[in-house]
């Protein structure tokens, strides 16, 4: 296309341009420059950064940095224990999706074609239903006097009701539910798109079915499983949804921390600040999600 | 071929129970008649009745009815246009920016996305309410629409806009009268993956809403942490079965599955 462009596409690149400018990416050098300012106990959440009033002056303010956010989560270990808990959590709950995931995406991938494209419809539609009531619908099912423990007391499986609900594995569950779709999908794509004919091959070549699983389909799925685990991992660690609502007081998850300092404290250089680490533990895996998404898009 | 089969939908039938056995549960036990969420007391409308007279409840459903509806307006023309740009106007400077811009907020935690966005209109002074949760939606769903739209443009069979050109139309006019239809959709799927985005937040809709502005999840939110009661089983039931009907409808028009990628 020519490099000289008329009004219209101007206005079709500007507009997505400007708006995601103006509304993602100023909004996160605010948060930097929060996180590097002090907490001010007297008026602070509602004052604006930048006063126009003030001129000069505002701008000299405005340099006016301050670490003590940064340091304040040095000090105290629980931020620590907080990334930490939210990684493992994040990374057990990623490897339990796969695990629930594939064997249902590789059922759908190799049922008969007219059947696939219902299968589709059926696996993504809960994602369409609200997270929030999903989550919901496993508090009933696991609190200790909930709908697990009554059928498993019933079928005498067990003669003390199991303690799942406010723990980390209620959080584990949470999340493999709730993001289960997510990873589903890439998973079914990589699978789909792989001809029969490969595995034939295989086992003409000798390969009982199961070795041609691991060896043929497995491999060639991995695009599916890099994408799907990623989709699955970085929004994880900082689910706020699911650990408040089915975690313990002792389940530590940094989306619950940065929720906490900014709702209940009201700190919000210590809030920004959480987040603005949040990000640096995030860029490594999100720019290798980028990465899949555009070569899948191919663009 | 026969054993593997009963493996395989040994699978599908356990995947699927899975995904919707805690639905068809949480659906069931709205019809309780017993206040205990646990105990079968017979069946019983008597949630639903008392739906009705919950007049905060229905103050945020409106509320998130009219953002979800204006954010996702504000997010399909913006997020198409972000999809023709990725499609059309090939290497253009700042395109791998752009691109990650797009691709970012799909994957970035909402808390960081709400407080950002909160933190930017405190910066400016801008009074929280209605008009900022929808600012905040649609950018969150233009991200959604673009993946969406875009996915479908890059499968047009670019011959037929090259036709309509050889045949004197503008580039502007061949992607209105020839692109666009054929990716609407795309374009429809995309609204309706915002709007439900928009319907579904509470995150996001917590840090950037204002008092008035409260949205349903909002409410349903802060009745839950009280206390588990019959009366969210109902509305999440009625929640669930709009979508449900929506989704049919879209399926029945073919609108669903098409165009779309992980």
């Amino acid at each position: 296309m020519k490099a000289h462009r008329s009004l219209a596409e101007r206005l079709v690149l500007g507009a997505p341009w400007a708006w995601l400018i103006v509304f993602f990416m100023i909004p996160f050098l605010i948060v930097v420059k929060i996180s590097l300012s002090e907490a001010a106990i007297a008026q602070p959440p509602y004052k604006p950064v930048f006063d126009f009033a003030d001129g000069w002056e505002a701008l000299r303010k405005f340099a006016e940095l301050s670490l003590s956010a940064y340091a304040g989560l040095a000090d105290d270990w629980l931020y620590a224990q907080a990334y930490l808990s939210s990684l493992r959590l994040a990374l057990i709950s990623t490897l339990f999706t796969l695990a629930v995931a594939y064997p249902l995406a590789y059922a759908m991938a190799r049922a008969p074609l007219r059947l696939r494209p219902i299968l589709v419809v059926l696996a993504v539609a809960p994602f369409w239903t609200s997270f929030l009531i999903r989550v919901y619908a496993w508090i009933t099912i696991l609190k200790d006097e909930g709908l697990l423990n009554h059928a498993l007391l019933r079928l005498g499986l067990i003669s003390e009701p199991l303690h799942i609900f406010a723990s980390d594995t209620a959080v584990v569950i949470g999340i493999v539910y709730s993001y289960l779709p997510f990873m589903v999908l890439p998973l079914y794509n990589a699978i789909a798109r792989q001809p029969p004919e490969l595995i034939e091959a295989a086992a003409d070549l000798g390969a009982p079915p199961l070795a041609a699983f691991w060896r043929v389909t497995v491999p060639l799925s991995a695009s599916g499983v890099i994408a799907g685990c990623l989709l699955v991992f970085i929004p994880a660690i900082g689910e706020f949804v699911i650990p408040d609502l089915l975690g313990g007081s002792d389940t530590l998850m940094i989306g619950r921390t940065l929720w906490v300092e900014f709702f209940d404290n009201r700190d919000w250089p210590a809030a920004s600040a959480v987040a603005v680490v949040l990000l640096g533990l995030l860029v490594g895996p999100m720019a290798l999600y980028e990465r899949s998404q555009m070569a899948e898009a191919g663009s | 071929m026969n054993k593997p089969s009963l493996i395989r939908s040994a699978a599908l039938l356990l995947g699927f129970a899975f995904l919707y056995a805690p639905i068809a549960l949480l659906m069931l036990y709205s019809f309780n008649a017993s206040r205990l969420v646990t105990v079968w007391g017979g069946f019983s409308t008597r949630w639903y009745v008392s739906l009705l007279e919950n007049d905060q409840l229905i103050a945020s459903a409106w509320m998130s009815l009219r953002v979800a509806l204006m954010s996702a307006l504000l997010a399909t023309v913006v997020g198409t246009c972000a999809a023709i740009a990725l499609t059309r106007f090939g290497r253009f400077k700042g395109r791998i920016a752009f691109a990650s811009m797009i691709y970012a907020p799909l994957v970035m935690p909402e808390v960081i996305t709400g407080l950002s966005l909160l933190l930017l209109f405190v910066a400016l002074d801008i009074p929280r309410g209605f008009w900022t949760v929808v600012v905040a939606h649609a950018t969150l769903g233009m991200c959604f629409v673009a993946v969406v739209v875009h996915a479908r443009l890059v499968t047009l069979d670019r011959s037929l806009e090259e036709a309509a050109m050889d045949l004197g139309a503008t580039p502007g006019r061949a992607l209105l009268s020839v692109t666009l239809p054929l990716a609407a959709p795309s374009i429809l799927a995309g609204y309706g993956l915002a709007f439900i985005l928009s319907v579904d937040d509470l995150v996001i809709a917590s840090f950037t809403s204002g008092p008035g502005s409260t949205t349903l999840p909002m409410r349903i939110y802060s009745q839950v942490r009280l206390g588990v009661t019959p009366e969210i089983n109902a509305i999440s039931t009625i929640l669930i079965a709009s979508v449900a009907l929506v989704l049919l409808a879209g399926w029945a028009l073919g609108l669903t599955g098409r165009g779309r990628r992980a």
